[in-house]
């Protein structure tokens, strides 16, 4: 009876978004009197980030400082139509949905700050800290408050806009019945190690290493947090979660949460990670998504890591310990491959 | 049901309430108390969002019968910052995003500060030890670590402990 370690690797190929009705979502952008702009969606942001990044695409975009911008989501009932928080998509459709608004409202903005300055509004631009200014002469400024008081109150404009990302439909190559699916790809490769202990069947996470290409990394610390949170979750598809467990029996089922197994913070492992970034054409600012696509690598790689230390291929999520020793037993003892 | 008087420090201030024969001290923080901030994540003692110190010691909310707390000091995230001051570990969790969607994240600090109110330099082995009951669906817990030892290194000192010795072994009364 021994532990044996293994080492395997995974590559993915991740599109970004689904294809489906064009995957569209939508953003409205306004100016409040106070020269503040509310981003509304009805995106939802459940704690990867997604607020962080649409404001700071809108301000990017308008050219205002990110405390300027505030982002209001996730009232389906009255925001403007978003498909969802998945396949990650937050970033790419609803960053450049963002992007188109805030670029119209930016127009609207320019208008109204050329008509303060009686200038013409192609020869403003933007400081990035709430001026407005005639290019060549920044002493020629308004604030961008100052603008939308004006357009509030004096010129009776409304400083908005309003943005859609729609999938450019991909037509079916009657030939070949090749069509293009996505607009953009991410990649990911990632290597685990294990260690699988041959009495138990029990699988202990070594180390991970990985390397992600994700477009351009709006916010590089977000970036991260997802994808050490999502290993974290592929770690627990892999080798934990299931809503049955005791399959084929549904009788023993699990009932509550406490049947419901996930990773704690022993179960874990260290995880290197190297982000590679190359801006996607049609991304926001080159992003395109880390969101979903972080898990998956996980999965395979532990599934290859346990066949190189003990020599038994499992092909069903999740791999308890239970179907690692019924695995090893078939096959009369732990095989272990060359080391990899 | 009869209904029994209940008092009980909570936080920086004693309260009383009249709880149900039975009732989880969770409940009666979060609907007599009005204090929110103990999770609700799974009511049976899987999770660990609920976790509140009771005279220092962490327990589980969803696991403890109310009335055992009579006469004792029951401390939760709404009683950690002082005043608009952050405590350290809230800083340092902000600091290294060891929140994603914050449902954990009561827990996981009141856990923390359970330990560190112990042991002010503790192993990164005594942090996970110590946040071992907690899950978190987001983070991957790596984040959340670094950011207990952070506050352990940087912190926590300074900062005043709690009212009561902390006793080192586990309260008698743990449900
Ligand atoms: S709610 Fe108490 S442990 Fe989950
Ligand atoms: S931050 Fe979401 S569960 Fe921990």
């Amino acid at each position: 009876m021994a532990r044996h370690r293994g080492r395997g690797m995974a590559s993915i190929n991740y599109p970004i978004g689904m294809n489906l009705g064009g995957d569209p979502s939508q953003a409205l952008v306004h100016s409040n009197p106070s020269g503040k702009f509310t981003v509304s969606l009805s995106s939802i942001d459940l704690g990867q980030g997604m607020k962080s990044v649409t404001r700071q695409i809108c301000a990017e975009t308008l050219g205002v400082p990110v405390e300027d911008v505030y982002v209001d989501t996730a009232d389906s009932d009255t925001g403007p139509h978003c498909m969802g928080s998945f396949a990650s998509r937050g970033t790419h459709r609803v960053g450049n949905a963002v992007m188109a608004a805030a670029r119209e409202a930016r127009g609207v903005m320019m208008e109204a700050a050329a008509e303060e300055l009686e200038v013409n509004a192609a020869d403003l631009d933007t400081d990035g800290r709430g001026n407005i200014h005639v290019k060549g002469a920044p002493h020629r400024s308004i604030s961008t408050k100052d603008v939308a008081v004006a357009a509030q109150f004096k010129q009776g404009k409304t400083i908005s806009g309003r943005g859609i990302f729609l999938v450019p439909l991909s037509a079916v190559d009657p030939e070949t019945g090749e069509m293009s699916p996505a607009t953009c790809y991410a990649h990911a490769c990632l290597v685990a190690e294990v260690e699988v202990d041959d009495e138990t069947g029990e699988v202990a996470m070594v180390r991970m290493d990985s390397a992600y290409e994700l477009g351009r990394a709006l916010n590089p610390r977000l970036v991260e947090q997802q994808l050490v949170g999502g290993a974290w979750m592929g770690i627990s598809h892999a080798l934990f979660e299931t809503t049955e467990p005791y399959y084929p029996d549904p009788g023993h089922g699990p009932r509550d949460f406490v049947d419901y197994l996930m990773p704690g913070p022993g179960d874990i492992c260290p995880h290197d990670i190297a982000v590679l970034e190359r801006p996607a054409a049609d991304g926001p600012f080159g992003a395109k998504g880390p969101g979903e696509m972080c898990a998956n690598p996980v999965l395979p790689a532990v599934a290859n890591a346990i066949f190189n230390a003990v020599g038994v291929r499992i092909d069903e999520l999740p791999i308890t310990p239970e179907k690692v020793l019924r695995a090893i037993r078939a096959q009369g003892g732990a095989r272990p491959q060359a080391r990899r | 049901m009869a209904k029994t008087a209940l008092q009980f420090r909570h936080n920086s201030r004693d309260v009383a309430v009249f709880v149900d024969g039975g009732a989880n001290l969770l409940t009666t923080l979060r609907e007599l108390v009005g204090d929110m901030t103990p999770k609700f994540g799974c009511g049976q003692g899987g999770c660990g969002a609920c976790t509140v110190l009771i005279d220092g010691d962490a327990h589980l909310a969803c696991l403890t019968l109310a009335e055992t707390v009579a006469g004792r000091a029951v401390e939760t995230l709404d009683g950690l910052k002082d005043g608009p001051n952050l405590h350290p570990l809230q800083r340092a969790f902000m600091e290294h995003f060891a929140a994603q969607c914050g449902y954990c994240t009561p827990g996981m600090l009141m856990a923390a500060k359970a330990l560190l109110d112990r042991n002010p330099s503790p192993t990164r082995d005594e942090v996970v030890n110590a946040i071992a009951g907690n899950i978190c669906r987001c983070t991957g817990y790596e984040p959340i670590i670094d950011a207990v030892l952070a506050a352990a290194s940087g912190g926590m000192r300074g900062l005043h402990g709690p009212e009561h010795v902390p006793s080192p072994h586990m309260s008698p009364r743990t449900f």
